[in-house]
């Protein structure tokens, strides 16, 4: 078995991508609740006084690259523990009866997780456009896109990591209330981290998804908190840590 | 040339012994069945075969490789079909075998090659780009089956491969499984607790019984170790002076008598009621009822245990109610609900 078997990854990334595109009301489910966040915040705080905010910076253009990072984390997450509903059905044993390495397995899921992901974030950011988001410039799009997928990749192997802990879907349900939503709070998407009490800014600085936000931000309106290249640097180490991490559980993981 | 070669193997969870020291060996091309109860190690005996654990102590071959030591070889040489559906319901059937295809290594001439193949062997060819999740129990379990044989395995596992199914799609699947075994001239390890199941289907049975194995041998062996046919007479009255007469009879294998009467072992019971109703008569034994029992693996594993496959489940389930730890008999039972009611759909 090799290390990296790039027909089974493919496999894997297929299956993911089929299914999805298969099930129309889990592309509007996935993109639905983003959706509403960003139309109810955007509106709502619309020329509200929100502490911190970059000077000249509309509050909608300041919550786009949020809700497109939250769109991301949700998704990518939500993939990577569907190795849970995998083994409800019992398909997980198939996979891992297959003389594929579980390193292929995990990589095929982030692949397959991190496409979907991204198709979600894409049409989060196209809708947002009628609403009145402007993209500062075209040509830094390529580089929104590299935020993307590696908020993706940190994400889908976070959830891998996540789902080798639980031995059934029900644990679900804990995760989103307790990990995803603080995830969320704590990466300055809706509001500048700022304005948090200093120890929970020690947190937010932990957050892989702080520097997700703040580099989609950089590239898409042309604002961020820190610079490109620290965003940039945080989330390949993030990637690079949540796959290791998430391959490592991944591999210890019984298949019965 | 050896299919499974297994030496004292042994596999616990926690203080539980699923399986304990068994040795066994299955030739090529052989329909080979693990019969016993739920509960009794079947499930996990094949999870270690086919490398998803990693037995406790003692070692297993499959076609040559070691479980161990040579996951990846003996992975690519084995075909398995869990007891439980393991199938992706939103993916047609030939997406389904593509995908396997695929984690196979299989190349696209190959892959479209072989899934026709199949397709064509299982009789879905129609429903082959249907969504799985509208195929019956009986089709999905065809698809399964040629799944486990796309990449042309020397060894095809079949973990219960009838629960849940009724009684007509069983029978249609036991074709299946004898038409694949020597048509593809794949060697087969299934495991049931079905008593049928193993005495048509299999060339050979392995009586399964609390993690070890109590006798192997082909079923008619098996009957045929037990001396003949059982007789049962219900009889009213002292049955001394019977048992006497039954004593001084060469062709009599065996008797036991109880308060419920007598029960006698004889080759061809049913040409030998006859003498026996004279011989209690003779006695003074009024009889109330006779019976006749052919012996088949349910007997067999009675006189081998010294419990019936039915009391011995309902023992590991009571076992498992009260050690948390269980899980081998756990994944064994939980075809057991499905098995109670395909009985009652056989009844």
């Amino acid at each position: 078995m090799n290390l990296v078997d790039p027909l089974s990854v493919y496999a894997l990334w297929l299956r993911d991508v089929k299914r999805f595109l298969r099930a129309p009301s889990r592309i509007i489910g996935s993109i639905a609740m983003p959706l509403l966040f960003l139309v109810f915040l955007g509106f709502g705080f619309s020329g509200a006084a929100i502490p911190g905010l970059p000077e000249g910076v509309d509050y909608l253009q300041y919550l786009v690259p949020g809700m497109v990072g939250f769109t991301m984390l949700f998704g990518a997450s939500f993939a990577g523990m569907s190795i849970l509903s995998d083994q409800d059905v019992g398909f997980l044993k198939e996979i891992l009866v297959a003389p594929v390495s579980r390193t292929s397995i995990v990589l095929g899921r982030i692949a397959g997780g991190s496409t979907t992901a991204l198709v979600q974030a894409g049409l989060i950011l196209v809708l947002s456009i009628p609403l009145g988001f402007e993209v500062d410039s075209l040509l830094s799009l390529p580089l929104a896109v590299v935020f993307l997928v590696l908020i993706a990749v940190t994400f889908v192997g976070f959830g891998v990591a996540l789902a080798s802990q639980f031995s059934d879907s029900e644990g679900f349900g804990l995760v989103v209330q307790f990990v995803i939503f603080p995830l969320f709070f704590l990466s300055g998407a809706i509001y500048p981290v700022g304005s948090l009490p200093e120890p929970v800014q020690l947190l937010a600085l932990a957050n892989p998804l702080t520097y997700g936000v703040d580099g989609l931000r950089a590239v898409l309106v042309g604002t961020s908190s820190y610079p490109v290249a620290v965003d940039l640097g945080a989330l390949v180490l993030s990637s690079v840590v949540m796959v290791g991490i998430g391959t490592y559980l991944f591999e210890r993981v019984e298949a019965v | 040339m050896v299919a499974i070669q297994v030496d004292g193997l042994t596999k616990t969870f926690g203080d539980t012994t699923a399986v304990d020291g068994l040795s066994f060996r299955v030739e090529d091309g052989e329909l080979f069945g693990l019969l016993g109860p739920n509960g009794a190690g079947k499930s996990t005996l094949i999870n270690v075969l086919v490398t998803l654990l990693r037995p406790t102590s003692g070692s297993a071959t499959v076609d040559g490789h070691d479980v161990v030591a040579e996951t990846g070889a003996v992975r690519n040489s084995i075909g398995i079909v869990f007891q439980e559906p393991a199938l992706d319901e939103e993916l047609t059937g030939a997406e389904n075998l593509h995908f396997h295809a695929r984690l196979y290594g299989m190349d696209r001439a190959d892959r479209e090659r072989r899934v026709d193949e199949i397709f064509d062997l299982v009789g879905l060819s129609a429903e082959r780009d249907d969504r799985v999740g509208t195929y019956s129990g009986g089709m999905k379990r065809r698809l399964e089956i040629g799944r486990g044989l796309l990449h042309e395995p020397s060894v095809l596992f079949l973990d219960e491969p009838t629960v849940g199914l009724d009684a007509r799609t069983r029978r249609d699947t036991w074709e299946y499984i004898q038409r694949m075994n020597e048509e593809a001239g794949v060697s087969i390890v299934l495991t049931t607790h079905y008593i049928e199941e193993a005495e048509q289907l299999c060339d050979r049975v392995a009586v399964v019984d609390d993690g070890d194995i109590a006798a192997v041998d082909t079923p008619d062996a098996l009957k045929e170790s037990l001396g003949g046919d059982v007789v049962s007479l219900d009889v009213e009255g002292s049955t001394a002076d019977f048992r006497r007469r039954l004593d001084d009879c060469e062709w009599i294998t065996d008797y036991a008598s109880s308060d419920a009467g007598v029960r006698v072992t004889v080759e061809r019971g049913d040409a030998r009621v006859a003498d026996l109703v004279r011989l209690a008569d003779d006695a003074g034994v009024a009889i109330r009822s006779v019976d006749i029992h052919r012996p088949n693996l349910e007997t067999v594993f009675l006189s081998l245990t010294g419990a019936t496959m039915a009391e011995r489940e309902s023992e590991s389930a009571d076992e498992a109610g009260t050690a948390s730890d269980r899980r081998g008999a756990e994944s064994d039972r939980a075809g057991e609900r499905a098995h109670l009611a395909a009985t009652e759909d056989d009844a």
